[in-house]
Parts: structure tokens; sequence; C-alpha cells
């Protein structure tokens, strides 16, 4: 509680002000760096778990191109977009910064970032070598490519191995789970048998007792707005729905049969208390839930898996399984990428252009392999972190594979992106919240295309 | 300010006229604080103000659209809601965090001269209200806090306190009342160590009892005190937002979604801050409003002591 009258119109308006105020100055001044008059290329990116891989390949690119060097400053998500679009309207950005399909169209709308395909023809640059799909993220409605992929992610099953184990399911059982939307198949099986209530009945068997529920046999991660990511875009997508016609479109499908029927059987497990309600799993977040035995199954993201695996205990075994295969007969992820952007605001953009296409390189792209944190975005570099992942102990098959058979969907890329989410989730919670069903979903598709009109 | 209204009796002497050559050392202290106040409150204000009539996404010049932002206002269920359920906050937090504050000042006054107790009450109000906020999130979790597993052994249900949208709101209220409690004690406390004494010591000569002391004493000798309490509480609970922003963000279905959280959203998320500022001078507004009718309504400038 601030005692402040006038404090939000204060914060919205001054920094209209500070805008004005401070124009001179910029981000990329040249400074005396060993010697000669090296220009200073800022960087921003704000996972400070590839800080260090990110630093090893600043040193390298100077070291290589002594005429730069690389100034590298690390932000935590929150804080990130504000500062980096605060920093478009001063002036004062980043020359190059990590971008994200879910700002950038915004950016790229509002001329603010720089198109590539000149540099990228001028110096011969090969898009073919980047994973697939990757590229057209970055690309906008009339083509022109904005970013070099740099890493992707997709999505899979983490669970707790000592939980199946007791339960009976081997990791090849975990592996080859299927699923559809009428019964749930052996996907649904697996989640009833491995959910416990507080006197060690499992979901499946008799005198369950679901209102007291010790261990969830899956976790529900929020409602999952409007992409689903992480909670329902890899069933969806085995019934062929994506909520666009790909990247740009103009119109959302939310009102498509097949995707309320994912979310009734996905709420249905609520119901049987397979699965937290939408008020038992507000909290202490979903990976540790994991890790305490809360749950025994959560879909979540590739990024996490340093951090859950990091987190083995006596209780704890982590593992990893492929999405459940589908009525199609596959299993699949959702595909997401990031990429180098460069401010329009920089002095040097050919001195910027230089570090993207170093960023976008094998030479720096190995080195982030490595580190074993993210798979890089080049066919080659991905395949060299899952060695450095596999010489961790940490088998990461189950996310990678997608991107080799082709099973992958792309996150739903268009414009209007936070006003499309911030209809859908509420109208998500509602639904999983159990106070409206999903016909509602008609309407909230409405109100989404309402929008591109 | 507590004693403020006390001070004003009948003057002795007239106020000495400044002299010349004050002027200008006068306005050199002054300086610091008028610049701050225009740099950070003044213009801002007008440049908002301005600003509620564009269509602005910061990116872009602001773009004139008259009264086009209000008008979407006015019809806005999001705005609406919001308003219902800031309103929904500022009951809970302020009716139960100003009767525990009177009682527990109350008590503080009447039964215990011990530092370390009046310390501990302000405790609360030292830990930044984000920190606050959190460690109550995880106290709260339905499956792993503390609370929950508390119920849970004492054979209550379970409680979805920030998941749960009929409770949500109320679970933040009452987290911030627990924060405020002490900020709010020590206001109400320093306004009863103005009451003079002998009132008390008449009082007891009458025969009255502790309850009759505190109804026909206590309450209405401290009413300028109240008064300027609640106008400054009331004015900040309206302005709930850190607690929503590192706990619910707004959800389950907006049911957190008070109107500083919706006016950072539009602006911040949805890069609108031509509605943004609308929808700020509407909450601006509205406190100036409160603030007038709280002041007016309760008398602030008045205390009984004088008559």
């Amino acid at each position: 509680m601030k005692k402040s009258l006038i404090t939000p119109v204060a914060a919205a308006a001054s920094l209209a002000l500070l805008a004005g105020c401070t124009g001179g100055d910029d981000g990329s001044s040249s400074s005396e760096g060993g010697g000669g008059d090296a220009t200073t290329i800022s960087y921003g990116l704000w996972d400070s778990n590839q800080l260090p891989a990110y630093q090893q390949c600043a040193a390298d690119f100077s070291a290589a191109n002594p005429q730069y060097t690389v100034d590298i400053e690390q932000i935590g998500w929150d804080d990130y977009w504000s500062k980096i679009t605060t920093g478009f309207v001063s002036g004062e950005n980043y020359d190059v910064f990590t971008s994200h399909v879910a700002y950038y169209p915004e950016f790229q709308k509002n001329n603010q970032v720089l198109p590539l395909d000149e540099y990228i023809a001028a110096d011969g640059v090969d898009l073919s070598v980047y994973q697939d799909g990757l590229v057209d993220l970055w690309q906008s409605p009339d083509g022109v490519q904005y970013g070099l992929p740099k890493d992707f992610d997709t999505i899979a099953l983490f669970y707790n191995e000592q939980m199946a184990e007791a339960a009976g399911l081997s990791a090849e059982d975990m592996a080859g789970l299927t699923w559809n939307p009428d019964d749930g198949g052996t996907y649904e099986q697996a989640i009833a048998h491995l959910t416990i209530d507080a006197n060690g009945v499992r979901g499946d068997e008799p005198g369950f007792d679901k209102d007291n529920v010790d261990t969830y046999g899956l976790w529900m991660e929020g409602a999952g707005g409007a992409d689903g990511q992480t909670q329902w875009s890899f069933l969806t997508a085995s019934l062929g729905w994506t909520q666009t016609d790909g990247a740009w479109a103009e119109e959302y499908h939310f009102d498509d049969p097949r995707f309320a029927e994912t979310i009734d059987w996905w709420y249905s497990l609520v119901e049987k208390g397979y699965m937290p309600s939408y008020a038992a799993q507000e909290g202490i977040s979903w990976a540790d839930q994991l890790i305490a035995g809360k749950a025994a199954i959560v879909p979540n993201g590739s990024w996490m898996t340093g951090y859950v695996f990091g987190s083995a205990s006596d209780t704890f075994t982590p593992a990893v399984a492929e999405t459940p295969v589908g009525p199609d007969g596959s299993s699949w992820s959702m595909l997401n990428g990031l990429a180098d952007n460069i401010s329009a605001t920089t002095d040097n953009p050919d001195a910027a252009w230089a570090w993207v296409k170093y960023l976008g390189s094998a030479d720096c792209q190995d080195v982030v392999a490595d580190a074993a944190v993210v798979f890089p975005a080049i066919k080659t570099s991905t395949d060299k972190a899952v060695a450095a992942f596999e010489a961790n102990g940490v088998g990461v098959s189950a996310f990678t594979d997608h991107v080799d058979a082709g099973t992958t969907v792309l996150f739903p890329i268009t414009d209007f992106k936070s006003d499309v989410n911030a209809i859908m989730a509420p109208a998500m919670e509602a639904i999983m919240s159990g106070s409206t069903g999903t016909d509602s979903l008609v309407a909230a598709n409405e109100s989404v295309n309402a929008l591109f009109n | 300010m507590a004693t403020m209204p006390l001070s004003a009796a009948p003057r002795r002497t007239k106020p000495t006229r400044p002299r010349r050559g004050q002027a200008v050392p006068a306005l050199l202290f002054l300086l610091p604080a008028i610049l701050g106040f225009g740099v950070f409150f003044a213009w801002p204000v007008v440049r908002g103000v301005y600003l509620s009539f564009t269509d602005y996404n910061l990116l872009s010049a602001p773009s004139w659209v008259g009264l086009e932002n209000y008008q979407a206002i006015a019809s806005d269920p999001v705005f609406w809601n919001s308003m219902v359920v800031t309103l929904q906050y500022v009951v809970i937090n302020i009716t139960v965090q100003t009767i525990a504050a009177l009682g527990l000042a109350v008590l503080l006054h009447r039964f215990t001269r011990s530092m370390v107790i009046r310390g501990v009450v302000m405790l609360p109000y030292l830990i930044a209200n984000v920190v606050v906020a959190l460690v109550w999130y995880w106290l709260a979790d339905y499956n792993l806090g503390l609370i929950n597993s508390v119920l849970d052994a004492i054979g209550l249900d379970r409680v979805g306190f920030f998941g749960d949208a009929n409770i949500a709101m109320t679970t933040i209220a009452l987290v911030n009342v627990w924060r405020h409690l002490g900020y709010t004690t020590l206001l109400i406390f320093a306004g009863l160590q103005a009451i003079p004494k002998d009132v008390y010591e008449a009082a007891s000569v009458d025969g009255a009892g502790e309850w009759r002391t505190f109804r026909s004493i206590t309450l209405p000798l401290l009413r300028p005190v109240l008064a300027f309490v609640l106008v400054v509480t009331v004015v900040g609970s309206f302005q709930i937002f850190d607690t929503i922003a590192v706990t619910t963000q707004g959800g389950p279905v907006d049911a957190t979604n008070a109107i500083t959280y919706y006016i950072y959203d539009r602006a911040f998320t949805r890069f609108d801050f031509g509605y943004a500022s609308a929808l700020s001078v509407v909450l601006m507004t509205i406190l100036a409003v409160i603030a007038l009718v709280q002041m007016r309504v309760l008398r602030a400038d008045q205390s009984d002591l004088e008559r």
C-alpha cells in the first residue's frame, strides 16, 4: 500500500518524462578496451543459467575480432521486458538482446528492431543449418527475417522414477503411453495409478478418497492461457488442432470441438482427483511440488531439465519421458525458440550484426551446447548438447526426438499476442476452476478474433 | 500530524511577517522539495492526463483520440470487475485493520509500558511487502504450506487461500492487514498519548469502567487521529498492487485483478499506455473524492477537546 495519491499516473508518465531527458548518450559508445578503439556492443539476456556460456562466447568473439568488445547484462525475466521496452523509448537499449516470440512482434511492428535480410545475403549466412521451423519463428508476416535462431525448447513429461517403479511402471511403459480425449488411454491409466490418497489407496483402486489426495498423478501448472505450451498443446496437436493456421494468422480456433474435448478430458482429471484443482495448484511451483512428492508426472519444457535433474533426493529420482502418443499415432510437442534481435537504437548496426552472426554460428552454439543448459538451434550443436546432457547422466531424447521426427507445432505467433492472452487466461482459469464449461470457449474465441477486425 | 489539532489553541502572538532578506534563503531550502514535487508528481500528472486522451503504445508517438479511452472504460467489464474486487479488498482490509489496530493501540496504551512489546508490534511493517507476500503465499500453499498442514492435522478441510476465486482477495486483504497492523496501531497509539491524563482520572473518579471509558472518552477524543488514519489507509488500500503482483497476478479469473494491477497490466504487459493513463485518472479522481468526503464527514480538522 503506497501512500501517494498519484503513484500510478506518476509511474506511467514519468517513464515518458525520462524518455525526454535522456536522449544524449547511447549504449554503444566507444571505449578503450585493449589498446585500440574497440567498439563495445551491449548485450542483454534474462537466463542466469546461460550467462557463463555467453560470457565465453563474448570472450571468444573479442579474441577473434579485437575491434569489438561485448558487454553482457543479465536481468531476470520479470524485469527484462520492461527494461527492453523503456530502453527503446529512452534510446538507451542494448545493441543486441535475447528475444522471445511473445514480445518481438510488437517491437517489429513499431520498427524497433532491425531487419537482417541484407546482412544475411551479404554474408551468405546458411539458414538451413538450424532446426526446421526455427527460422520461420523470426520472420515477420511479410517474410523479413529479424533474428537468427539461438536455441529451442520442446515439451516432455518429467516424472518421479521411484513413484513409477512403485506403481509397476517401467521407463519403457512411461515412454510409450497413449492418449485419446475419450478415456484418456494408458496415459490416464498411469496417472490414475500414480495418484495416491492419504490412506495409501491408489486412484484406480476401490475406496480411493479423491478429496484427500497425497500425491497427484498429474500436476496442473495453471490453466495454460492462450498457448497451453506446457499444459495441453501436445495433446491438442495429436488431434490435428493448433491455435492458428500457421504464424501470423489472423484467426484463432479456440471454438473448435477438438480443443473443447481435450480441455474437457483435462478438467475431468480434477473431478476424478487425479490432478489438483485450480485452487489447489496455486502456490509453490510445479517443480517443487514434483520434487516434494506431491505430483508424480508434470509435463514441462526442456529449459527446466537442469533444475529438475539437479534436485534429485532420497525420495525423488528425476526422469523424463516423451509426451503420450495421440490418436494420430504420434507423440507431439510445442516448439519454441529464442533468437537475438538488434535494437533500432544501436549506433553500430554493423558491429551488432557481427555479434548476432557469431551468436548464431556453430562456434558460439557449440560453447552453449557444452554447458548443457539449453538446446542450441544449429542441428550439429543440438547433437553436442544432447551428448553433454548425457555425459551428466541426463537422457534428453524425449525432448530432441521431436525435432528429428518433425512432430512439433510452433508456438503460436500472431499480432495482439498480449491482448489474446488477456482474454484467454481468465477464460481458461474459469474452465479449470469449474466455474464455467468449455462451451464458454466459443464466446472467448469471438472476443479474440474481434481483435483482428 | 496526530497532535496538530491539539495545537490549534488561540494564538497569543501574531506570526511575524517574513523579513525581506529571508525570501531567497527560504526559496533555496524549498527548492529540492519543489523540484522533486514538480518532476515526480506535478509534471507526471499533467502528462498522464494528456496521455489519457491519446492512443499511446510507448514505442510510437501518442495520437489524440479525445474521450475514446474514457468511453471504452465505461463499457469495459474488466474495469468494472476491478472496481468491485478493489472495493472488496478495501472494505475487508480497512475494517479488519482499523478495528484490530484500535484494539491493539488501546491495549498498548492502557496496559503496557514495555518498549519490547511496542517494538514487536511494529515488526511486520519493517519487512518488505514482497517478502511478506511471498512468505504467506508459501505458508498458505494448498499441498505443502504450513497453514494447510495444520488445518489438515486438526481435521479441517484444506483451503485454496490464493487459488480459490471466492477466497483469494480476502486472503490478500488479510495478509496486508498483518503487515500494516503495526503501523496503523502506532499512529493510533500516538493519538492516544495526546489525550490528556486528567480526562481519564476524572472518568475513573466518576466510576467509569474500562469499556465506558473507551466509548465515552477514548473514541471521541481520538476522532481526528482516526480520521487521519482512515484517509491515509483507505487511499493506500485502493492502491493494492505488490501483493497481487507477486502472488496471484490478478487471477483466478480476475478475482484479484485490482484497479492498480489492471492499470499495470494495460500499460506494461499490453503497452496500452493511453488507456492505462485514463484508468489512472479515473482512480485519481475517485481517491480525491473519497479523501475529501472522509475529511468532511469525520471533521478531521476539529477536536472534541476544544469544545
